[in-house]
């Protein structure tokens, strides 16, 4: 009882904890506005993408406590529908990502009536077959074909004329104006009654279930959201890296999002952010290393598991005593 | 103080000016080559470090840097994935100003990069990548494809084994995209030639027990066991046909898509017998045995050059010759065209055209490997069985529906 009270009260009372967050977003936002103008744009927007999986993947596992390791799944079928209305059908690509998103999320809430009916390791292992049922439709269907993927994403003008993302820039400001939105309603729905209640069934189940709370249904709504967001990063990437291929929807993809959340920090609103800006970056920068990518990868996750649990944003509140 | 301080301002914002603008000073002669490739997978012997090395020495046998050129190279890692390919050669066209991509095995990542490249117009060499497409319906002004590709492999290999009496075949297909179209195109050549197809089964991708495929292909009967992946699952499915005796008991297994790397690392107890198509091998004539102990020499893990990495040296040395003609790289599509405009001629390939589809046309060749007896030395696994003329190896340009063509 004291537990869930003493993580709900926060919200309630006058709001101090949520003060460096508050300060941390800022900053970051701001740091975004100014980044394309010295980082190069299209690693920035593509980390943008993972940095939004990250999160509503963060969302799950550390508000809800539920670890899915299918969401591959949801970025593929974001990106492949997103695709596929451009390529095939010529539609504009706003379109394709609102397709994209409406897919996923009905996507979402078919897996997720089965998933959340299991447990742990369960679970887990259930969002991962689904997901790869995912991939072997993505492998044999023929709008997807198969292995060579869908290509080219026409990036060209949209809202007549009005704004034309082939310019490297303009592109860069609605990539972020997307994450923007994707980021401050995950931190609108961690720090809404309904997200004190997720953290409460992430804390004790039984103990949530017991005070009258449905935890299947609230699994189920965090579930479904989360499968939208990551469906709004897949589609968005689909466009700006112009394809969407099999690897999007790879089981690989799940694990990198899964590293991204922890190298970052589980359950902090900014550590899935800046895990993965560091992931896309190793994979970027280091593209010259060669195989020494996936060694130093490996490395890096052990180090964190071994040597700092929380993820680094995690470790760094907790060094200055800030709880999140 | 303050218009001291305005100066430092002003020279604070040049210095961040000059950083930022494009370093393009020296650009009239100064080439950059991006080899992006599989430097850390499965394609890492076919292509990687060794393409690099190739790159290098066509750049060394072209002359090109004594007509004042000076000449980057640098290796990038796709890590097989079309997103990442896709980003690297975004990025070494925009920031490292690299005027030609090259290489590229993995026809998914090919098709991703090669929207951009067009966009950019840059210049696309394309040596590892096998998708006909891309000089179908995905052809482009500014790419060539060198490397042999699904057309070819199917033709020679279903065309050459059939006229030599391998009239009956069946075939283990990946079940994907490439191995069905790879089965279809072959299984028709077959029957063209008088053959006759008595069945296929569909291995799921990267599937790690083929031997109920194999059963069923030696329970089949026929003489020619066509294998429609490529790989992992040929590496696999002839290593596991080794164990069932398959070839032993009279049946020829047949890989679609092999490198001499994939044959070495075999052995060749487990690979011997296979039939195969390949535009390349280092004991062809003299030139080749020239080129090969060169390259041999520089390649980190001293192995012979595969038909990718020979490839990746032609087609290098083509876009060199084009651009000191030209004597400026900056319009790929210009230099493209100049490289169609004249006929190729180098230690691999021997002489040969550039169709207007992109296409380098050069005779390939049907290999049969060597049995551990035949082998007189390391890296002799090949013998000749029949050689398929320039005018035969290649889908007919008509055919190919590439849109560059009128």
């Amino acid at each position: 009882m004291a537990a869930v009270l003493d993580t709900a009260r926060p919200a309630t009372g006058k709001g101090t904890s949520r003060r460096p967050e508050i300060i941390g977003i800022a900053l970051l936002l701001a740091a975004l506005m100014v980044a394309p103008f010295f980082v190069y744009p299209f690693f920035l927007m593509d980390a943008l993408c993972f940095a939004l999986m990250a999160c509503a993947f963060n969302l799950l596992v550390g508000y809800a406590g539920l670890l899915s390791f299918g969401h591959a799944m949801f970025m593929g079928t974001g990106s492949y529908i997103c695709a596929w209305l451009a390529v095939t059908y010529g539609q504009p690509v706003w379109l394709g990502i609102i397709a994209g998103v409406a897919a996923a999320t009905l996507l979402g809430a078919l897996t997720g009536v089965l998933a959340i009916r299991r447990q742990g390791i369960y679970f887990s292992m259930v969002t991962l077959a689904l997901s790869q049922l995912i991939y072997f439709v993505a492998v044999e269907a023929s709008f997807t074909h198969g292995e060579d993927g869908l290509q080219p994403v026409a990036q060209g003008k949209i809202f007549g004329g009005l704004l034309d993302l082939s310019q490297p820039l303009q592109l860069y400001f609605c990539v972020l104006v997307i994450f923007a939105a994707g980021f401050l309603l995950i931190y609108r729905i961690i720090n809404s009654p309904f997200g004190e209640v997720l953290k409460a069934i992430r804390e004790n189940e039984p103990r949530a279930i017991s005070l009258g709370y449905k935890a299947d249904h609230y699994k189920f709504m965090a579930f479904t959201l989360s499968a939208a967001l990551t469906g709004l990063a897949g589609a968005t990437k689909a466009v700006v890296v112009q394809h969407a291929s099999l690897s999007d929807v790879y089981w690989t993809t799940s694990g990198s999002i899964i590293l991204m959340t922890l190298v970052g920090g589980m359950g902090t609103i900014l550590g899935p952010v800046l895990g993965a800006f560091i992931i896309e970056g190793m994979q970027n920068y280091l593209a010259t290393a060669g195989q020494w990518v996936s060694v130093i990868q490996g490395l890096v996750f052990v180090v964190c598991v071994l040597a700092f649990r929380k993820g680094i944003i995690g470790e760094v509140a907790a060094r200055l005593g800030i709880r999140l | 103080m303050s218009v001291n301080k305005k100066h430092l301002f002003a020279g604070l914002m040049l210095v961040t000016t000059a950083l930022i603008a494009p370093a393009h000073a020296a650009a009239s002669k100064s080439l950059t080559l991006a080899v992006i490739t599989d430097m850390s997978g499965l394609y890492k012997d076919a292509g990687g470090p060794g393409s690099v090395v190739a790159v290098k020495m066509a750049i060394k046998d072209s002359g090109i840097e004594k007509q004042g050129w000076s000449v980057k190279v640098i290796g990038l890692d796709h890590q097989n994935k079309p997103d990442v390919g896709a980003n690297v050669a975004r990025q070494a066209i925009d920031q490292d100003h690299a005027d030609a991509i090259i290489d590229v095995p993995n026809s998914a990542v090919a098709l991703a990069i090669e929207p951009i490249v067009q966009e950019k117009n840059k210049v696309f060499l394309i040596d590892g990548a096998a998708a006909d497409i891309l000089t179908g319906a995905k052809c482009s002004p500014n790419q060539v494809h060198f490397a042999t590709d699904t057309w070819a492999l199917a033709h020679g290999t279903g065309g050459a084994i059939t006229k030599s009496g391998g009239k009956t075949w069946f075939f283990i297909t990946a079940d994907y995209a490439f191995g069905k179209s790879l089965e279809k195109n072959t299984g028709a050549v077959v029957i063209a030639n008088g053959g006759k197809v008595l069945g296929h089964v569909r291995a799921p991708l990267s599937t790690p027990d083929f031997s109920s495929f194999l059963l069923q292909a030696q329970a089949s009967k026929a003489q020619v066991i066509g294998l429609a992946n490529a790989g992992g699952d040929t590496i696999n499915s002839i290593k596991q046909g080794a164990e069932f005796g398959i070839q032993k008991g009279g049946q020829t297994m047949a890989p679609l898509l092999l490198f001499i790397t994939d044959v070495n690392s075999l052995g060749l107890k487990t690979a011997q017998g296979l039939e195969f198509t390949s535009s390349f091998y280092w004991d062809l004539n003299d030139k080749t045995r020239a080129f090969s102990k060169r390259y041999q020499a520089l390649e980190p893990l001293k192995h012979m050059p595969t038909w990718d990495q020979a490839a990746v040296y032609s087609s290098t040395l083509q876009y060199l010759k084009a651009v000191e003609k030209l004597g400026d790289a900056t319009d790929g599509r210009k230099v493209v065209a100049e490289m169609k405009s004249f006929p190729t001629d180098d230690a691999v390939f021997g002489k040969g055209e550039i169709r207007a589809d992109g296409r380098a046309i050069f005779p390939t060749y049907l290999f049969k490997v060597k049995s551990p007896a035949e082998s007189k030395g390391p890296w002799d696994y090949y013998k000749l069985i029949a050689k398929i003329p320039a005018d035969q190896a290649f889908r007919p340009l008509k055919d190919g529906h590439c849109p560059l063509v009128k």
